[in-house]
């Protein structure tokens, strides 16, 4: 059919130069025009941007790397696997310094310069909290791996979750029965004098407590102390058991200090494995650590009952049997939370896919999916464990691990049930617009 | 120093305040976010600039009146859930009665003891800050919500979250600072200043009461840093320890340094010249900081009195 009165009605057309020349021009403007063809195309192909917050430099930089490494390997098997809804999965790296005033600076970089679809894999809990309004302002999925109780107390705002990695006030609260049934009963805590120790302090007690066990002492010990010894003398006699969560360089002259105090007669020591992430645990000055207790997220040498799924992801990042760089024993991995970056990853894949997001137009949209999940099965996505989300509160729960150091290597002899780690939720984020 | 003419210096400040209004327009979403804290912190280094640059006076912990602006105006929102206005005068009251305090016992002291008491008492509250973490939050720091970063007047409120609102009120208190500081430097006061650098004995000779004068330098330094510390808090949301550390004393010494001391428009160039500097090698690598430090070493080779102190010396003697 010919519509010769119509558009169609080629016959009467004459092609002059000026015509011609018209077009051309209209269809080069066309094919540069930067809404029309990119446009259509980022809608289908385009890569999703993930802005990642790395603590490169500053004090954070061995977790940083690490953090890298694991969310390498992460994109590395989606993107292998088909990308997220389609389309292939690019990160993008800002350094923060581990220093908040310039994370808040790069989460701007990201939504404004970068124009990531998120920001990601921030773990230092005051680098968390001064980017997290410029993420809320920038209406900004930002999805952190800190373990900070932060995220879980609502006092951030909606675009702000932590859904790989349980936040400390539910690690503290699962390790309590079995302290109680397996170390003593009368425990004294040494914890640094700032917020990361003031956690400790204050959610162990009552968790031991609901266990019938006691904190009978609790020695601060502000962060610019490079020696220890003085402040031994404040350990009670009758303590049972010394829970101890000295972080930074410190504590290898802690550790050390605390056996030339105590000798081979002393009470059972649990620590969490934050200080000696990164740091070989035969260190010399160690020693004393032998036989002793650690929380560890995920371990760090691997484990005679390991999964499948736990022994890929451990081949993915490139970690030996040890915890270490495969081919660099000396480059110690901070395998008890970098597993986190993996796990979020693999949540923000599925709230994406749950999403049908297709742009920044859609990061609402990934909000409201992503607080609609409620359960991670243990698999090749969460190879650390099962966990559940609460969605109100924008937090994961999930096993914990607890590790003896046995001949050089840290052993896991019990694991936590999800159970032991929840707690009433404080707030509920879905109130806040979005 | 040639003396200039009122009207050709009041016409460079305001050129560089149209600018800057011009420069919101133009500037693509991520520089416009970036210069705005720029300018607040601009403000902070032209506070420390009073002191150094025209008194000669070199503090190491200009952070403590930051970190006071800072937490007296977001404390007075978090825990006392006082408007806008009211916490950021609380902001600018706690830097005014601090500067007094520490000016009335660090200026006891010249020289290197200076240097090392105003690094004391910094120490000192950024420790009460840590100490005092079930109010401050200690080193995690605590967030301002967004709600209540609100101007209101009557009917009308100003969202500060709002990139424009919040560019507009950096660049107003930007202007509004570097007015007072041009007005100062320019005024009687400004002058014994200037003499009390150059030669302090010879300045009481002349019946000057110089411990006085310095007192005011001091507070007018200390109140003006506080002001910048209470912008970013209500402008930026985030109160956290970390601006009171030593690293923040540091900041604005270096900033006045490259932007030229005793110039009224070497801080916010120096501010500007880092934060740009660390944006654009960050991006290329995780050494960024030696490429800063060979940066700053070139500068003080060729630029020993900074950007526009050279620039003065050598080309525009009139420059303020």
């Amino acid at each position: 059919m010919t519509d010769k009165n119509g558009f169609f009605d080629l016959s009467k057309t004459t092609l002059t130069r000026r015509t011609a020349l018209k077009g051309l021009a209209a269809g080069a403007g066309l094919a540069v025009a930067p809404g029309f063809v990119r446009y259509s195309q980022a809608q289908s192909s385009a890569p999703i941007k993930i802005g990642f917050q790395s603590h490169r430099t500053g004090i954070g930089a061995a977790y940083g790397r690490w953090y890298e490494k694991t969310t390498a390997a992460a994109i590395k098997a989606i993107n292998a696997a088909g990308g997220i809804n389609g389309r292939q999965v690019e990160v993008i790296i800002e350094d923060d310094g581990t220093d908040p005033g310039r994370g808040a600076e790069v989460v701007g970089k990201f939504a404004t310069q970068h124009k990531t679809d998120i920001v990601f894999g921030t773990l230092f809990s005051h680098v968390v909290i001064g980017s997290a309004p410029a993420a809320g302002e920038a209406k900004m999925p930002y999805f952190v791996v800190s373990e900070g109780h932060h995220v879980a107390s609502t006092k951030l705002n909606r675009y702000v979750f932590q859904p790989g990695i349980t936040d400390v006030k539910s690690q503290i609260q699962s390790m309590a029965p079995w302290i109680a049934a397996n170390a003593g009963k009368k425990v004294t805590q040494i914890f640094p004098d700032f917020a990361f120790g003031y956690d400790h302090r204050d959610y162990l007690p009552p968790a031991l407590k609901a266990q019938g066990a006691e904190v009978i002492a609790q020695i601060a010990i502000p962060p610019t102390e490079s020696s220890f010894t003085k402040y031994f003398p404040q350990i009670p006699p009758e303590t049972e058991v010394i829970y101890h969560v000295m972080v930074g360089p410190a504590v290898l002259t802690f550790v050390k200090e605390l056996g030339e105090f105590y000798g081979s007669n002393r009470p059972q020591l649990f620590g969490f494995i934050d200080s000696l992430e990164a740091v070989d645990i035969n260190s010399p000055g160690l020693e004393f650590l032998d036989g002793s207790h650690f929380w560890e997220g995920s371990p760090r040498y691997a484990q005679p009952d390991d999964t499948e799924a736990q022994k890929a992801y451990r081949a993915s990042v490139g970690i030996d049997d040890n915890g270490a760089a495969v081919g660099d024993p000396k480059d110690v991995s901070t395998a008890a939370h970098m597993f986190g970056c993996w796990e979020t990853l693999y949540v923000v894949k599925k709230a994406m896919e749950d999403a049908g997001y297709k742009g920044p137009e859609d990061r609402a949209k990934l909000v409201e999916a992503t607080e609609a999940l409620k359960e991670f099965a243990e698999g090749p996505e969460h190879p650390q464990g099962p966990k559940t989300f609460n969605g109100k509160i924008h937090q994961c729960f999930g096993i914990q691990n607890i590790s003896k150091v046995e001949g050089g290597k840290l052993k896991v002899v019990h694991k936590t049930k999800i159970e032991e780690g929840l707690y009433e939720a404080e707030g509920d984020y879905t109130t806040q617009a979005l | 120093m040639s003396e200039a003419s009122p009207a050709k210096a009041y016409a460079l400040h305001l050129g560089v305040i149209a600018l800057l209004f011009v420069l919101s327009f133009l500037l693509p979403d991520y520089y416009h976010g970036l210069l705005a804290r720029i300018m607040v912190l601009a403000v902070f280094a032209m506070g420390y600039n009073m002191l150094f640059g025209y008194v000669g006076l070199l503090s190491l912990g200009h952070a403590m009146f930051f970190g006071a602006g800072l937490y007296g105006a977001g404390l007075a929102v978090i825990q006392l859930g006082w408007s806008v206005p009211a916490a950021f005068a609380a902001g600018l009251g706690c830097g005014a009665v601090l500067s007094l305090i520490i000016g009335l016992l660090a200026l006891r002291t010249t020289g290197v003891a200076f240097m090392i008491v105003t690094m004391m008492f910094a120490q000192v509250v950024y420790l009460a800050i840590l100490y005092f973490a079930a109010w401050t939050g200690g080193d995690q720091g605590m967030v301002v919500p967004q709600p209540t970063r609100v101007l209101t007047f009557g009917a009308t409120s100003l969202d500060l979250t709002n990139p424009t609102v919040r560019y507009m009120a950096a660049l107003g208190l930007f202007s509004l600072v570097l007015l007072i500081t041009l007005a100062v430097v320019r005024s009687r006061y400004g002058r014994v200043l200037v003499a009390i650098r150059e030669n302090e004995e010879r300045t009481k000779m002349l019946g000057y009461d110089t411990f006085s004068n310095k007192l005011a330098a001091v507070i007018v330094s200390g109140t003006i840093c506080a002001t910048s510390g209470a912008a970013y808090a209500l402008l930026f949301g985030y109160v956290g320890s970390s601006f009171a550390s030593v690293q923040y004393s540091i900041l604005p010494l270096l900033w006045v340094l490259l932007g030229g001391a005793a110039t009224t428009l070497g801080p916010l160039l120096g501010t500007l010249f880092m934060y740009y500097v660390i944006d654009v090698t960050s991006g290329y690598t995780s050494a960024y900081l030696l490429i800063v430090g060979v940066a700053l070493i070139l500068l003080v080779l060729f630029f020993p009195k900074g950007i526009l102190g050279t620039v003065r010396q050598r080309w525009l003697g009139w420059l303020p």
